[in-house]
């Protein structure tokens, strides 16, 4: 049952993806690619992986798309016709797909516990977790502690992104200049709208809430800073959406966002140098507490935390970066 | 008991994938886009009731029953409001273009 449902997934899988090639209309192409992360997310929980599917639903099917939505509003709606045939461009694609198909002979088949990523550390991780971190969800210690330069590596490609998006979309505006009229739309936001409106202040201190709870849950189910930070991301932009980007401007200014990216990720850095000056190596949590154990937990506690409030700055910086170009200009 | 429990569930999923399948048929038949949409709006929020009302009967009274409660409560609030946002976006692109373009067609 489980692997009908799997291929038929994998099928609307291929399907979608072929659709989003041939399409010349970018709206259809977003909308395309929302509904294929929403599908590889389906995918990743068949497969046992919930903490991945979450990241992938949180992040692709929800603020990839609305950021897509916000460049398309700056862009041409279509896709320019290509100029020449690519000839050499398919030749390419197909030897790296014979490579790639040709290559899986080789794999394990799914689920087989012979298989080298199932010998390899992960049965070590299993049966030690318990005793060094005593958190219940694997993953969230794999991730935040075993793993800890890995993730803090992830943190900083998102620093980085922020960074250059900043770079790419506020270069050529003066500083400090207005570039929108005061009744544009999108500073009104859907201020008229009353059953939007009423929904969205519903609905908004609960997203949050949720994400929080994704935030502090991830030691004991799916979740962590990656998920609650586009979560709450994603309420926040709901607000601007609804009232107005001002509106979520001055509940949470540029420089506050700011400080945000920069301060999560800071934040994990600062965990590491702080084991080092406790004794231990860069980011050993043991040494936080007096029992090693809790200092493991607290160390996964705050450096998620890290995560969370840099994800949430990042998310939130790069929408705004669209949100406040003219799309005239 | 239980032999009842589960033949609840079961009608209520057969009465929502029907409902569902309905509302596909008509997102793809229907002339135009309110007509369509008005076949997936309705059909989505009575399908997902009878659908997370069956899961909800075969999870008993559990903590995953109370979850299900929730993604129920909050798919009744944003289906229709989405729909609502939907329709609304239509009616004023289609008043942009009577703008732009006065002279009537058809």
């Amino acid at each position: 049952m489980t692997i009908l449902f799997a291929l038929f997934l994998l099928t609307m899988l291929v399907i979608t993806a072929v659709a989003i090639v041939q399409t010349t209309d970018l709206f259809a192409a977003v909308m395309l690619l929302g509904i294929f992360s929403l599908l590889m997310a389906a995918n990743f929980f068949v497969l046992d992986a919930a903490d991945v599917a979450l990241t992938e639903a949180a992040v692709g099917a929800g603020i990839s798309t609305v950021l897509f939505l916000g460049a398309l509003a700056l862009t041409a709606a279509r896709e320019r016709p290509a100029a020449d045939r690519p000839w050499l461009p398919l030749l390419v694609v197909l030897v790296t797909a014979a490579t790639v198909v040709y290559a899986t002979f080789d794999k394990p088949a799914l689920g087989d516990p012979n298989a080298p990523v199932h010998q390899h550390v992960a049965p070590w991780y299993l049966s030690e977790t318990p005793r060094l971190i005593d958190i219940p969800n694997v993953v969230t210690a794999v991730l935040g502690s075993y793993r800890g330069y890995d993730t803090l590596g992830e943190v900083f490609v998102v620093f980085a992104a922020a960074i250059g998006v900043l770079f790419v979309l506020s270069g050529d505006r003066p500083v400090g200049d207005v570039i929108r009229p005061a009744d544009a739309p999108t500073t009104r936001g859907l201020k008229h709208h009353l059953i939007p409106r009423i929904v969205g202040k519903l609905l908004i201190p609960f997203i949050i809430l949720f994400g929080l709870y994704v935030q502090f849950h991830g030691e004991y189910g799916p979740g962590g800073g990656f998920q609650a930070g586009a979560i709450i991301a994603a309420g926040v932009i709901l607000y601007a959406l609804l009232q107005g980007e001002g509106r979520a401007l001055a509940a949470l200014p540029e420089p506050v966002l700011k400080a945000l990216v920069a301060g999560g990720a800071l934040l994990y850095t600062l965990v590491g140098v702080v084991c080092m000056f406790l004794g231990g190596n860069f980011l050993e949590y043991s040494v936080l507490a007096a029992d090693s154990v809790t200092g493991q937990q607290v160390g996964i506690i705050l450096i998620e935390a890290g995560v969370g409030v840099a994800v949430t700055g990042v998310l939130l910086c790069i929408f705004h970066a669209f949100a406040a170009r003219d799309p005239a200009h | 008991m239980n032999l009842a429990l589960d033949i609840a569930s079961w009608v209520l999923f057969g009465i929502g994938s029907l409902v569902l399948f309905i509302g596909a048929i008509g997102v793809l038949r229907m002339p135009t886009l309110y007509t369509r949409m008005h076949a997936a709006s309705l059909t989505d929020s009575l399908g997902a009731i009878a659908v997370l009302g069956g899961i909800m009967l075969q999870a008993g009274w559990s903590l995953a029953a109370l979850k299900l409660l929730a993604i129920l409560l909050f798919l009744l609030l944003t289906s229709p409001t989405s729909s609502y946002a939907l329709a609304n976006a239509a009616v004023l692109a289609e008043k942009r273009d009577a703008e732009s373009a006065p002279e009537p067609s058809a």
